[in-house]
């Protein structure tokens, strides 16, 4: 690694270039083989900028470590290319990749220090031993935990374990930082705040971060940019607010947030938007996908605190047929007919159990583009 | 019956069996040894009860017809040579050990238990059958030489009985598995998440060797070798049978004395020198345990 080209040098960090990171082409993943194989990962590509804070989300075993794995090192492509920063590094071994992992049990060296965790990447990569240190202290401090350099990993609680696999991750001043579902085995209080210090991590480092997750919050508060995974396969990419305002297809909708499907039949199409119907007398304007036309049945998803309820009776009027208070809002199932149900959030702005009860009849508005139509 | 009133009693009480135990299978032994090594030979076996130190000078020195004193160092040279030869064994174990016991940790549950049961199964014969086959292995006409002679490659005997080195591969035959499952036990608990954060922070093969498998391993490393060192130090098989009685070891000497020399308190002596030689291993290695937490906690 003598050359250490491939290392950010201090004046660079702050440098925002929009160089693409990380670049997957056509990776395939298969463990196993015969009839036991089990694709990974199948045919996925993806660009990933400089200085972005990069979510990979899904399901377990959708393909998100996989890919991380791959692009730390420790396993190789069955097919495909991976490229960092312009060069190809599929075939090099972990060690020789500028990149650093954040484990998700922290992975931290019980028999040295904080201290020496945090400086084991500089050593192996033959800093001076003051250099190490100051770079050491200084990576502290950015975790704010100078005071624990001597301490032993077990003998630090699992918030600051995490600060320090963070910090030792961070040492090195990688290319990119992968960090593997770091704040599931933190409490949700400490989840919260890390949340935000991740971000706050990434912006002052500049460095590109590729978090893995299967939480649907932690993604759409940290990331610049969510790929949403599923069957080894890319669902999605976009912001947070793609993702969640924009689902591309049923599974984008149905993992992020709540949603309702509904069946709709497209009456008529003007410049790409569709007028859609559903069969329990409902209808929406939303953008046409996958060249549908006039007549075809789509999916609808629509977001359940994007449906305002009012006082009504008479033909336009739905049942409810419950009632959940929830806290900050309560959840209502409004009967459409035919067994179709739709779930509605209404924030409870006033004190009490909700606006409604269990049989009252409501009247449905809904805002603009509540509704999106899917891909199949 | 009323309980014993103080803590500490109680301790004593809870303690009581395993004290008895040891007592009688551990100190009550070592007393009559320390005892029967400071009393005269009945030349008929047992010993006269009159003391004397003849015994332990009799390590070190020939009594000579006219009562003047020798030196002699023929014990000396055997008790160096018990400790040149159990040390050889013991690093012989540990590389040969040490790659074994990773490997096992690196298979499958289902193949690591066959395969420690494979590593146990030489215990279930008798030693001396086991160090015996090495015979029919070294000896002049042995599975080795005798292929070599038929095919002319060798004309002579190579000489493998009876030598140092015959003794060290009987010792290390012997002895391997006790190296092999201390540290196989503390691989095994080993994370290897671990070595993957290492490789993950630039560490080639070797450094993850050195810097985090080692040093995690340790624990066992010092045990296998403790339990190597101490038993190949007074060994007797191996050095008879591999030695051939030319090259006694410390072990074979004791023997020697309690069976055909009849002299008892020689071979309580020279057993309490080797008991010293033990301990003194015991605590080099316990101060070494010491010092290495030590300068963790100091660093």
């Amino acid at each position: 690694m003598g050359d250490g080209s491939l290392f950010l040098g201090e004046g660079e960090l702050t440098g925002s270039d929009a160089a693409t990171a990380l670049s997957v082409r056509n990776v395939v993943k298969t463990f196993g083989s015969g009839a036991g194989a089990v694709t990974a990962l199948n045919d996925v590509s993806v660009e990933i900028q400089s200085n972005e804070f990069f979510t990979l989300l899904g399901p377990s075993g959708c393909g998100k470590t996989t890919l991380l794995r791959l692009t730390a090192g420790f396993e190789q492509p069955t097919d495909g290319e991976i490229f960092l920063f312009g060069e190809e590094i599929e075939n090099l071994p972990p060690h020789e990749r500028p990149v650093n992992t954040v484990f998700q049990h922290y992975a931290l060296f019980p028999h040295m220090t904080v201290a020496e965790n945090i400086g084991f990447g500089l050593r192996m990569l033959k800093w001076s031993p003051p250099e190490t240190r100051s770079r050491v202290s200084e990576t502290l401090a950015l975790v704010k935990m100078e005071e624990f350099a001597e301490r032993k990993p077990n003998q630090l609680s699992g918030g600051q374990q995490q600060r320090i696999a963070l910090a030792r991750a961070l040492a090195p001043r990688p290319k990119v930082l992968l960090l593997d579902e770091p704040l599931s085995a933190l409490d949700l209080k400490l989840r919260q705040a890390m949340r935000h210090e991740l971000k706050t991590l990434q912006r002052e480092t500049g460095i590109t971060f590729i978090f893995v997750t299967h939480d649907q919050e932690e993604a759409l508060t940290m990331s610049d940019r969510i790929a949403v995974m599923s069957a080894g396969l890319i669902q999605q990419i976009g912001s947070p607010l793609d993702i969640y305002e924009r689902p591309h297809n049923r599974f984008v909708a149905d993992f992020i947030g709540d949603t309702n499907f509904l069946d709709a039949r497209i009456e008529r199409v003007t410049k790409d938007v569709a007028r859609c119907s559903t069969a329990g007398g409902l209808s929406f304007s939303t953008p046409v996908v996958d060249g549908h036309g006039a007549g075809d049945t789509v999916t609808l998803a629509v977001r359940p605190e994007r449906i305002t309820l009012s006082k009504g009776a008479g033909k336009t009027a739905f049942p409810v047929e419950d009632a959940t208070y929830l806290g900050t809002d309560t959840s209502y199932r409004i009967g459409l007919g035919d067994g179709a149900f739709l779930n509605v959030r209404d924030q409870n702005s006033e004190a009490g159990t909700g606006r409604f009860v269990s049989g009252d009849t409501v009247k449905l508005a809904f805002s603009d583009g509540a509704a999106r139509m899917l891909v199949d | 019956m009323q309980l014993p009133r103080s803590a500490e009693q109680r301790r004593l009480l809870g303690l009581a069996p395993a004290l008895v135990t040891i007592g009688i299978f551990m100190v009550v032994p070592m007393f009559i040894l320390l005892v029967f090594s400071f009393l005269e030979a009945d030349p008929y076996g047992g010993v006269e009860p009159v003391f004397s130190l003849d015994a332990y000078v009799q390590i070190l020195y020939e009594i000579d017809f006219d009562d003047s004193l020798i030196f002699n160092p023929i014990y000396l040279g055997i008790i160096w040579r018990s400790v040149v030869l159990a040390l050889v064994a013991t690093v012989g174990c540990l590389i040969l050990g040490f790659p074994v016991a990773y490997f096992i940790t690196r298979q499958d549950a289902r193949t690591q238990n066959l395969l420690l049961y494979l590593i146990t199964l030489p215990f279930w014969t008798n030693q001396l059958v086991r160090v015996y086959s090495w015979i029919l292995i070294l000896s002049q006409d042995g599975v080795i030489e005798q292929p070599l002679k038929a095919a002319g490659v060798i004309d002579d005997s190579l000489g493998m009985m009876y030598t140092n080195g015959a003794i060290t591969i009987g010792l290390v035959y012997s002895y391997l598995p006790l190296m092999v499952l201390p540290i196989y036990a503390s691989l095994e608990k080993l994370d290897f998440r671990l070595i993957e954060a290492a490789h993950d922070l630039y560490a080639n093969r070797l450094k993850v060797m050195t810097k985090i498998i080692v040093p995690l391993a340790m624990s066992g490393i010092l045990a296998g070798c403790i339990l190597v060192f101490v038993p190949s130090l007074g060994a007797f098989i191996a050095p008879d049978l591999l030695g051939g009685g030319k090259k006694l070891m410390l072990g074979s000497l004791i023997q020697l004395q309690f069976a055909s020399s009849r002299n008892w308190p020689f071979g309580s002596a020279i057993a309490i020198c080797l008991l010293c030689l033990v301990m003194a291993a015991l605590m080099i290695q316990a101060r070494s345990a010491a010092r290495r937490r030590a300068m963790e906690e100091s660093r």
